[in-house]
């Protein structure tokens, strides 16, 4: 081949390169979250409270135990499950019981979701049961939120501050 | 079962055609994948470390920092992020490519298991090092991947609170996130360059650095792109807000977009089944034959004087020189490594024993391969030439990656058969044109650059020129000798190669008063009988 056709040939690697780089490092465009929608975020980690009551130990279980190992209570590991509940304008949109995390279910109960809603106002309600009870639930918040186009509406649970936090 | 490599090779043989029509000789890029990926490794790094002195650490100054170099030192800083980026891009497309290729060509079996094998790490590697450079950027496109990334990891429920909560407001995410990001864009790269060692380990003579005017004109590509197309961010994270339209690098972020589609545990599953995959093909059927495992080179310390020249030679460092064990008067011996030889054969056409000349003494080399030894060589070429004239008789030595010679057929024309181009040892070439068996040798070899063996086409090459032991004799005529040095595919090109040369041998011969084919070696046993 003529030099000066292995040159242009040169160029045309490196431009079909050059190309591919320039085209594929941002296109074609990708839509993650429609622009007409709003999110809401069901994000928390909360521990139940345990399977079991604590209970004193007597005297002959802590005659038992070496002298820097005496408590004296001793609880059972295990944690119950987190029931939690989210309607929006009072029809369902995620119920489900959490199981505590951990090898021996003595961690938190985690939940990390993401509920594709339209905007606009909205009747939100959450509530969650942590506790061995049967019936009802031991927190609950509800409001009604504008929540506008792509926002990310998060709800998350602190028991160290009294509950649900809307954010 | 449908063997995907023979579509690829075709694919990579026409590729190749054309791209040793536009490239000087050694050029090709498709000969030089690993080494340019090095090289774009390299600018990745330089670029990187420019662009870490600018950078800043912070959930406002991460996005802020990158800000700057890019709109307000455009023309240096701004380059250098772009480098950064295209470099990377540039690392992706070589590696996949050279997988692909190595793939097509079979050369992930055998003792090669071990370089391919420690490449599978090194997909892993590059796309967690690009993948954490785009996180640190912190904008929406650094917040979707957070997003979908730490999805993805908290899967695995391996960590006692979700990472994804570090992304539920912007109150939630914490300045020293960002150094543990740098960290990571730091460390893991260091850790690529590790495992890139140890996957060379096992190569004789890397090709680390690609020719250097590939390397300019690539680097010359990449600047030219980055002041054409320079990278840009995409608008500062918001973790109030859900990313919505992004422009993803698919060369890093492709399989993103599958984490929406499909879940998490799926993603996962197809994550490990590849790199399973991958790291297992060495050991998968189509299984290498078992003939090959059985030939490997032996050493015969009878006719091993210790000179070192086959473990020289040896492409896959298979042979060792140890000290002497038999009592001889030399101070080395080669030792083969059975696991780590291919039976290529260049350790018998390295070594200065094997020569077709012996007729006093058995013809036993110093090394060969049991089932393709010096003695049968020479058998061959006899029995090959046998039915040749002497004006105008070829005879071809080829190897087994090139064209294939039983598909060859021209008039006057043999063929002999070797694994490898430098199997053969220039005696040979010597062998039949004095003694008359052909008036012209032809030999015929891999695609020049990317031979089967590595070093094949290279030693001979550097053996007729005189420029590698053992070399040619000064006494055989140059002229007299051929090459092309084809790929698998060039079987026309080969002959017409071959009828170019013929056609110039038959004015030779007559001139040099050539003497019958034959006629000398039967004189000669005559002579040795009497």
């Amino acid at each position: 081949m003529p030099r000066p056709l292995q040159f242009l040939g040169q160029g045309v690697v490196y431009l079909v390169i050059a190309l591919l780089f320039g085209l594929f490092s941002d296109w074609p465009r990708f839509t993650f979250f429609p622009a007409d929608q709003a999110q809401i975020m069901l994000s928390f980690a909360h521990g139940a409270q345990r399977k079991g009551e604590c209970r004193k130990l007597t005297a002959e279980e802590l005659d038992e135990l070496a002298p820097n190992m005496r408590r004296p209570e001793i609880c059972p590991r295990e944690r119950l499950p987190v029931l939690v509940e989210l309607t929006l304008d009072d029809q369902p949109l995620y119920r489900e019981s959490l199981p505590p995390s951990g090898l021996s279910g003595d961690g938190p109960s985690q939940v990390h979701r993401r509920f594709v809603v339209a905007p606009g106002s909205h009747r939100i309600t959450v509530r969650l049961r942590d506790s061995a009870r049967s019936e009802g639930f031991d927190y609950e918040r509800s409001e009604t939120i504008a929540l506008r186009e792509r926002q990310n509406f998060v709800i998350d649970f602190r028991s160290d501050r009294g509950g649900f936090v809307f954010m | 079962m449908i063997d995907l490599r023979r579509p690829l090779r075709w694919c990579f043989l026409h590729l190749e055609r054309w791209l040793d029509a536009v490239f000087p000789a050694g050029w090709n890029p498709l000969h030089q994948l690993g080494a340019l990926g090095f090289f774009y490794y390299w600018v990745v790094a330089v670029s990187g470390i420019y662009v870490y002195v600018l950078f800043d650490t912070g959930t406002t100054e991460a996005y802020e920092s990158v800000e700057f170099m890019t709109v307000e030192q455009w023309y240096l800083g701004g380059v250098m992020r772009s480098l950064h980026r295209y470099a990377s891009d540039g690392m992706v497309l070589m590696m996949v490519v050279h997988v692909l290729r190595e793939f097509s060509l079979g050369r992930y079996r055998g003792p090669r298991w071990f370089t391919w094998f420690t490449g599978v790490p090194v997909l892993w590697l590059v796309m967690i090092a690009g993948i954490s450079g785009y996180w640190l950027v912190w904008d929406q496109l650094a917040q979707y991947i957070a997003l979908e990334t730490a999805d993805w990891l908290d899967w695995l429920g391996i960590f006692g609170e979700p990472i994804a909560r570090n992304f539920n407001t912007a109150s939630a995410l914490d300045d020293r996130f960002f150094t543990l990001l740098i960290f990571i864009h730091i460390v893991v790269p260091l850790l690529l360059l590790l495992v890139l060692w140890i996957h060379l380990q096992r190569v004789s003579r890397p090709q680390i650095n690609p020719k250097r005017g590939l390397a300019v004109g690539t680097l010359a590509m990449l600047l030219a792109l980055s002041f054409w197309k320079p990278a840009v961010s995409q608008g500062p994270a918001d973790l109030a807000a859900v990313p919505g339209e992004l422009g993803l690098d698919w060369f890093y972020l492709g399989f993103y977009p599958l984490m929406e589609r499909l879940s998490d545990a799926a993603v996962w599953g197809f994550a490990v089944a590849l790199t399973l995959l991958l790291a297992a093909l060495p050991w998968l059927p189509p299984m290498r034959k078992a003939e090959a495992t059985a030939n490997t080179a032996v050493v015969d310390l009878g006719n091993c004087n210790g000179c070192q020249r086959c473990a020289d030679d040896c492409p896959y460092n298979a042979i060792a020189m140890v000290p002497r064990s038999d009592g001889m008067a030399f101070d080395l011996e080669a030792r083969v490594d059975s696991d780590l030889c291919t039976s290529c054969g260049i350790c018998m056409g390295a070594c200065p024993t094997a020569t077709p000349f012996r007729r006093r003494s058995e013809l036993i080399p110093g090394i060969e391969l049991p089932q393709a030894s010096a003695r049968a060589l020479r058998e061959d070429l006899e029995a090959a030439t046998s039915g040749l004239d002497g004006e105008s008789g070829v005879v071809v030595f080829g190897c087994a990656h090139g064209p294939k010679l039983e598909r060859l057929d021209l008039p006057n024309v043999a063929s002999v058969a070797l694994p490898c181009i430098a199997a053969l040892p220039p005696s040979y070439i010597d062998y039949a044109l004095s003694r008359g068996f052909a008036a012209g040798v032809f030999l015929a070899g891999c695609h020049e650059g990317d031979c089967y063996h590595r070093f094949g086409v290279a030693w001979m090459e550097e053996r007729l020129a005189g420029e590698r032991d053992p070399a040619l004799r000064r006494r055989v005529p140059r002229e007299r000798i051929g090459q092309a040095w084809l790929a698998e595919d060039g079987l026309s090109d080969l002959a017409s190669a071959i009828e170019d040369f013929q056609a110039g041998l038959a004015p030779q011969a007559a001139s040099a008063g050539a003497e019958p084919v034959r006629k000398r070696l039967e004189e000669e046993e005559v002579g040795s009988h009497a």
